[in-house]
C-alpha cells in the first residue's frame, strides 16, 4: 500500500515568495491601463459565465470604460419561461400542455418538483445563453446573498417568483431589493417569517436580516441579541397566502408596542402601529435603522469584492478599495450600478496581482465551458432534449456542491464565508475528479440526451480562432481564451509536440493536417486526424490545475 | 417523493453508470492487519469519529430529564415528550432518551455509551456559522482562530503536513471526510488536513498538470493549492480504494439512511487497514424553527425522524465494529452547534439556544451520564437556556489526552488553555491514564456547591467543595452567559464559602457553577427586586 511521497511543482508552503500575503496597494481610481485582451478575459470571466472569443473581440472594440458601463447597463430581457418538459408515460399534467409554460397554472402537488426541476434546468439554460451582461452573475449573487432553499419548502410558483425577483432587482436598489425579499413568500416560508407573531415572535429572519443580509458580523458590528428579538417583533403579522401565492400582512399577529434599539442603532425607536399599513411602515423604518449605519454598505461591498475580486481581504484592500466604495454605496442610496462600475472600472480590478487568482465556483465553471467552447445545444424548438441537456449540467454543478435554488444553507455557499479556506472549498478530493471527469467528456465524447448530443467542438473552436493552421497561435489563442495565468513556452512547446505534433518536431506536419482539412471539410477522415489531436490538446488544458481559475 | 429521490431519478442514466460506477468491491477475505482484542495503549491505531449535526440540535428533546419532568413540561407542552414514552436506560431513573433513540438506548445499556449533559461554553452565540466555527475551532466567543481543533491535532502528529505527504510512515490521509463538505474542525493553518471521500472504490487520474513554476503572489498561492490537491487525491484514492476492497463483508446496516451509509464506508476504511486518525461524518436538518413535532403527536415528526436516524445509524456502527473486531481501536463523538431555547416557539418548533447532551459512543468509554439533568426555572422568559455543565472543549481535551494519547503538557499548545479533564474513557485507553489512575470517580447525586439564600436582593454565600487541584466558580445568568468568575485558581482540599454580590444585575434565573477535577455542577438561584 505504500506510495512514493510527492514532490510539489514548485514552491512548498514553507515561507517561499509565492505564499508570502501579497498585497496590493492599489484602489479604486480609475484605471487608464493597457484595455488588450488579457484584461477583456479578465473582466468578462468575472462579470459574466465564461469570456467566449466572440464577446471579447466584441468588447475590445470598446474603451475598457464603455465595456464594463454596458455590462452593468445592459439588462437581459426575458425571452423564455420554465417549461413543461416533464409530461412523460406515468404522468401528464393536465393544467399545462408541453412545451408550455407553467408559471401561471394552478398549484399541482404531482407536478411541483417537476416544475422546479424545469426551473433548476431552464436557469442553467439562462445562464449559458446569458446576454452581454452582468446580470445573470448578479443574480447568483444576491441569490447566495439572500440564500434560500426550494429542495425542503416546495411550491414552484413561489420558487419562480423568488428568483425572478432577485433577476429584475439585481442591478437596482440594494434597499428595495431588501424591503422586497423580506415580503417574499419563499423568504417567508424559509425563515419563518410567517410563524412570526405577536404571540411567539420568531427571530429566525430578524437575527439573518441583521447578520447574514445587511450589517454582518464585522469588528464594528455591535447589533445586540435584544436586536435580534426586537427585529423580530418589528417583522411580526406577515403572512403567506397561499392560495395566490402572494404576501400579505395581519395586523392582528402583530406587534403594537413601541420597539426599541440598541445604542448600535442609536437607541432607535420604532414606534408601534396599529393601521393596516403598520406593516410596511414599521418595515421601512427598521431598514432606514439599518441601512443608516456604516456597517450595510461596508458589508455589501465586502461581499462584492469577494464575488469579484478575491477572497482576501487585508487592511490595505479594505482601506483603498472597500471603504470608498461603501461611501459611493451609502451616498448613492444603495443603487447597486454605481458602485459595481466603480469596483469594475478601477486600477485594483485590474491590477494584474489580481488575474487568475479566482477559483472558479461550479456553475461558472460548468456554464463558462459551455460558453467558451461554444457547445452547441438542439434548436431552441427541441426543448425537450435542450432540458435534459441543462439537466445534466445542473446535476453536475449539484454534485460539484453548487445547485442552484438550494444553496447549502443561508449564509450561502461557503466559498464566500467560510475563513481561510473561501473559494479553495469548491475544490477537494471529491470535487475536483468531478471537474475533471466533467471537462474530459465535453472534450471527448460530449453527453448524450434525448437522442442528441452536446460537446465541444474542437475543430469549430479551433477553426474560429486567428490562425488554426500554425500551431503555436493556435495555442497561444487558446490559452488567451481558456486560461488567465501564464504558461511557458517550453511547456506550450511540449504541449504543442505531444498533442498536435504527435511527438514530431516540425511545425508543419500540424499546419499541413489543418490545411487539408480546411481545403476538404466535408472529408470524415480529414477531419477526424485533425480532431483527434485538437481532443489530445483540449483535454489536457481542461484537465490541468490552471483551468479551474479565473 | 423526497429530495434526494428525485435528484436520484432525474440524473440521466445514460451518464451515472461510465462515470461513476467505480469499481466493483472485490471479496479478497483478507484480514486486516489490526486485529487485537486488546487496545493499543499508545493510541497508535485509535481512531475517532466525529459525527456532526448541523443545524443545532435540541438537547432538551434528545436526553430527557425525567427528575424534572413537569418543568420540563411546562416549559415547552407543544412539543414535549409525553413521560410515558422517553425510552428509560437502565440503573438511572433521573434522565431518559427521545423515543426515536432506541439504537443509543440499546448501546447505553450495553456499556458503550457516555450521555454529557449540557455541553457548551461561556457566552453562548446564537448564529449558526459563528457558533459552528466556535465548535469546529474550539474558539473562545471573543476569538477568532483560522484552524479547526482537530486540524491543529493533526499538524501537532504530522508536523511537515502537506509537504511530502504521503509517505512511508503515513501512507495514507490523515483524516477522512464522508461526503463532498471540507469542515473546518479539520482546517490546518496551511491546508485542509482531510481528504473527502464519497466512493472509496473510485480510482482518480489527475495526473496532468504543467510543471512551469506558479506564478507570484495570489494567483500562485491558488494554483499550487489546487496542484498540491490534485496530486494527493491521486495518491490517497489509490490506498482508500485498496483498503475499501480488502473488506468482504460488514454487519448490516438499516436501509434509507444517509448516516448510517457514511459510517459504513468509515468502518470499512479503519478494517481495510487505513491508518487514518479522524474521520468525519455528517447529518444536517436539526435547524427545527417550524414543525420539530408533529402537532398532537409530539413523539413523531421531522426531529424524531432525524434522531432515529442517528441513534439507528451508530447502533448499526457499532455492532459492525464488533463483527469486523476493530470496536477497541473506535471512540466516536457527536456535536452540534448549540441546542435549542428552553421554551418552545408556536411553530410547534425550537428556536436557537446554548448548551445541549452530546454523546461520546464505543467500547473503551467510560459509559454513563456525566452532569445532571439541566436546570429548568419553572417561571420562563423567551430568553432563557440552559446554563453549560460541561466545557466542549473539555471534551475535546480529554478525548484528546485519553484516547489520541496526547501527552497532558502538550494539550494546552493544541487547545490554547488547559481545560477540566473528564472521565470519558476507560483507563486502559492510553497508557498514560495509568498515571491518572487515582481520580476521583464523578460524584453524583452529592451536592458540592451551595448558595444560600437562592432567593435574595443584595447578596448571598456561595459554599463549595474542593477536592484539590484547579476549582472553578462562574455565576451564569439565565441566557446561559457567564457573568462573574468568583474562583479560578488551584486549591487545597476543603470546604470553602465565598460571597456573591448582587452588582446590579436585573431580576430573574441565575446559576452558579463548579469545576473541580472530574466534576461539574450547577445550582440555580434568583434574584429579585427590592
Amino acid at each position: 500500500m505504500g506510495v512514493p511521497a510527492l514532490t510539489l511543482p514548485v514552491n512548498d508552503f514553507s515561507g517561499s515568495e509565492t505564499n508570502k500575503p501579497y498585497r496590493i496597494l492599489s484602489g479604486i481610481n480609475t484605471y487608464n491601463g493597457p484595455w488588450g485582451t488579457s484584461q477583456a478575459a479578465h473582466l468578462l470571466k468575472r462579470t459574466m459565465f465564461g469570456s467566449s472569443a466572440a464577446d471579447m473581440a466584441y468588447f475590445k472594440t470598446k474603451s475598457m470604460s464603455q465595456a464594463v458601463d454596458e455590462l452593468v447597463n445592459n439588462a437581459f430581457t426575458l425571452t423564455s419561461q420554465p417549461v413543461n418538459d416533464y409530461n412523460d408515460d406515468t404522468y401528464t399534467d393536465a393544467d399545462v400542455p408541453a412545451g408550455q409554460t407553467w408559471i401561471n397554472a394552478p398549484y399541482n402537488d404531482m407536478a411541483d418538483f417537476k416544475r422546479i426541476y424545469s426551473l433548476k434546468k431552464w436557469q442553467i439554460g439562462q445562464f449559458i445563453n446569458q446576454g452581454r451582461s452582468i446580470q445573470l452573475k448578479m443574480q447568483l449573487f444576491w441569490h447566495n446573498h439572500f440564500a434560500t432553499h426550494i429542495g425542503d419548502l416546495g411550491i414552484s410558483k413561489m420558487f419562480y417568483d423568488h428568483h425572478m425577483l432577485l433577476r429584475s432587482n439585481a442591478l437596482g436598489n440594494f434597499k428595495t431589493l431588501t424591503k422586497a425579499v423580506t415580503k417574499d413568500c419563499l423568504m417567508l416560508r424559509y425563515l419563518s417569517g410567517e410563524s412570526n407573531t405577536k404571540y411567539a415572535p420568531n427571530e429566525n429572519y430578524g437575527r439573518e436580516l441583521q447578520e447574514l443580509f445587511c450589517v454582518g458580523k464585522g469588528p464594528n458590528s455591535q447589533y445586540t441579541e435584544d436586536d435580534v428579538q426586537t427585529a423580530a417583533r418589528v417583522l411580526t403579522g406577515w403572512k403567506v397566502d397561499y392560495d395566490t401565492s402572494a404576501s400579505y400582512f395581519d395586523i392582528n399577529e402583530h406587534d403594537t408596542d413601541d420597539k426599541v434599539f440598541s445604542p448600535f442603532y442609536n437607541n432607535t425607536v420604532i414606534q408601534g402601529r396599529t393601521d393596516a399599513a403598520a406593516g410596511n411602515t414599521e418595515l421601512n423604518d427598521l431598514l432606514t435603522m439599518i441601512f443608516n449605519t456604516d456597517e450595510c454598505a461596508l458589508f455589501i461591498c465586502r461581499k462584492l469584492y469577494r464575488w469579484f475580486v478575491y477572497y482576501d481581504i487585508d487592511d490595505v484592500t479594505e482601506e483603498n478599495v472597500i471603504v470608498p466604495l461603501a461611501t459611493i454605496f451609502r451616498n448613492g442610496g444603495y443603487e447597486i450600478k454605481p458602485v459595481l462600475k466603480a469596483l469594475l472600472k478601477s486600477e485594483h480590478f485590474f491590477d494584474a496581482a489580481n488575474y487568475g487568482v479566482l477559483i472558479k465556483s461550479p456553475l461558472d465553471f460548468c456554464a463558462g465551458f459551455c460558453r467558451e467552447f461554444k457547445i452547441k445545444f438542439p434548436p431552441a424548438s427541441d426543448y425537450l432534449s435542450n432540458y435534459q441537456h441543462w439537466d445534466t449540467l445542473n446535476y453536475f454543478t449539484s454534485i460539484m456542491k453548487q445547485e442552484y435554488g438550494d444553496p447549502p444553507n443561508v449564509a450561502g455557499w461557503p466559498a464566500y464565508y467560510q475563513s481561510p479556506a473561501f473559494h479553495e472549498i469548491w475544490i477537494n478530493s471529491t470535487t475536483y475528479p468531478i471537474r475533471t471527469d466533467f471537462s474530459r467528456w465535453l472534450v471527448e465524447y460530449g453527453f448524450d440526451r434525448n437522442g442528441t448530443n452536446i460537446k465541444a467542438d474542437v475543430v469549430a473552436f479551433a477553426a474560429s480562432l486567428s490562425a488554426p493552421g500554425n500551431p503555436n497561435t493556435l495555442i497561444s489563442d487558446s490559452l488567451d481564451i481558456l486560461y488567465r495565468v501564464p504558461v511557458s513556452q517550453a511547456s506550450r512547446d511540449t504541449l504543442k509536440k505531444n498533442t498536435l505534433l504527435d511527438g514530431q518536431a516540425n511545425d508543419y506536419y500540424w499546419t499541413g493536417a489543418w490545411n487539408s482539412y480546411a481545403g476538404d471539410t466535408g472529408n470524415a477522415i480529414k477531419r477526424s486526424v485533425v480532431e483527434q489531436r485538437l481532443i489530445n490538446l483540449y483535454r489536457y488544458l481542461v484537465n490541468s490545475p490552471e483551468f479551474q481559475l479565473a | 417523493m423526497k429530495r434526494r429521490d428525485f435528484l436520484r431519478n432525474t440524473v440521466p442514466a445514460t451518464i451515472l453508470p461510465a462515470l461513476f460506477s467505480g469499481f466493483g468491491v472485490k471479496a479478497l477475505g483478507t484480514a486486516g492487519i489490526f486485529n487485537s482484542l486488546l487496545a493499543n495503549p499508545d493510541g497508535s491505531d485509535h481512531v475517532l469519529v466525529l459525527v456532526q449535526m448541523f443545524g443545532g440540535n435540541d438537547g432538551l428533546n434528545t436526553v430527557l430529564p425525567l427528575d424534572i419532568y413537569s418543568n420540563y413540561y411546562n416549559a415547552r407542552s407543544n412539543i414535549a415528550i409525553p413521560e410515558n414514552k422517553i425510552l428509560k436506560l437502565s440503573g438511572t431513573l433521573k434522565t431518559g432518551l427521545h423515543p426515536s433513540l432506541t439504537g443509543l438506548r440499546d448501546i447505553y445499556n450495553e456499556g458503550k455509551l457516555a450521555i454529557l449533559q449540557s455541553v457548551g461554553y461561556p457566552t453562548p452565540n446564537y448564529s449558526h456559522f459563528r457558533a459552528s466555527d466556535i465548535w469546529e475551532s474550539g474558539a473562545d466567543s471573543t476569538q477568532t482562530l483560522n484552524t479547526g481543533w482537530a486540524g491543529r491535532y493533526l499538524q501537532y502528529k504530522y508536523p511537515d503536513f502537506p509537504v511530502g505527504y504521503p509517505n512511508a510512515s503515513m501512507t495514507d490521509p490523515l483524516a477522512i471526510q464522508i461526503g463532498s463538505a471540507s469542515s473546518f474542525a479539520l482546517q490546518g493553518s496551511i491546508t485542509p488536513m482531510a481528504i473527502n471521500i464519497q466512493d472509496p472504490s473510485n480510482v482518480f487520474n489527475l495526473t496532468n498538470s504543467f510543471t512551469d513554476a506558479a506564478p507570484a503572489g495570489k494567483a500562485g498561492k491558488e494554483l499550487n493549492f489546487i496542484r498540491l490537491l490534485a496530486q494527493q487525491t491521486q495518491a490517497y484514492s489509490q490506498v482508500v480504494s485498496a483498503a475499501s476492497n480488502a473488506v468482504s463483508q460488514q454487519a448490516a446496516y438499516p436501509a434509507d439512511n444517509n448516516l448510517a451509509e457514511q459510517l459504513k464506508i468509515v468502518a470499512r476504511l479503519i478494517k481495510g487497514g487505513l491508518k487514518t486518525k479522524i474521520y468525519m461524518v455528517s447529518i444536517d436538518g436539526f435547524d427545527t424553527h417550524a414543525d420539530q413535532v408533529v402537532e398532537g403527536n409530539t413523539s413523531t415528526g421531522n426531529h424524531a425522524l432525524l434522531l432515529k436516524q442517528l441513534g439507528d445509524a451508530i447502533k448499526a456502527f457499532q455492532n459492525d465494529l464488533k463483527f469486523l473486531n476493530i470496536d477497541n481501536r473506535v471512540t466516536g463523538m457527536t456535536f452540534s452547534e448549540f441546542g435549542r431555547r428552553i421554551k418552545s416557539n408556536s411553530s410547534n418548533g425550537s428556536d436557537h439556544g446554548s448548551a445541549a447532551p452530546l454523546f461520546v459512543f464505543g467500547n473503551l468509554v467510560q459509559p454513563g451520564i456525566l452532569g445532571d439533568s439541566p436546570s429548568i426555572p419553572v417561571s420562563l422568559t423567551d430568553d432563557d437556556n440552559i446554563p453549560m455543565q460541561i466545557d466542549f472543549r473539555s471534551v475535546y481535551s480529554s478525548l484528546l489526552q485519553d484516547w489520541m494519547c496526547v501527552p497532558p503538557q502538550d494539550l494546552n499548545g493544541l487547545l490554547y488553555r488547559n481545560y477540566q479533564a473528564l472521565p470519558l474513557m476507560q483507563q486502559q485507553a492510553c497508557k498514560q491514564c495509568d498515571v491518572n489512575s487515582n481520580r476521583p470517580a464523578a460524584a453524583h447525586g452529592t451536592s458540592l456547591v451551595s448558595i444560600y439564600p437562592n432567593v435574595f436582593t443584595s447578596s448571598a454565600s456561595i459554599t463549595y467543595q474542593s477536592a484539590g487541584m484547579h476549582t472553578l466558580v462562574q455565576v451564569m445568568d439565565n441566557t446561559g452567559k457567564v457573568i462573574k468568575t468568583l474562583v479560578d485558581k488551584k486549591m487545597a482540599e476543603g470546604s470553602y464559602t465565598v460571597p456573591f454580590k448582587n452588582e446590579n444585575y436585573v431580576a430573574g434565573t441565575y446559576y452558579v457553577r463548579l469545576q473541580n477535577m472530574h466534576t461539574a455542577q450547577v445550582k440555580m438561584f434568583t434574584i429579585v427586586k427590592d
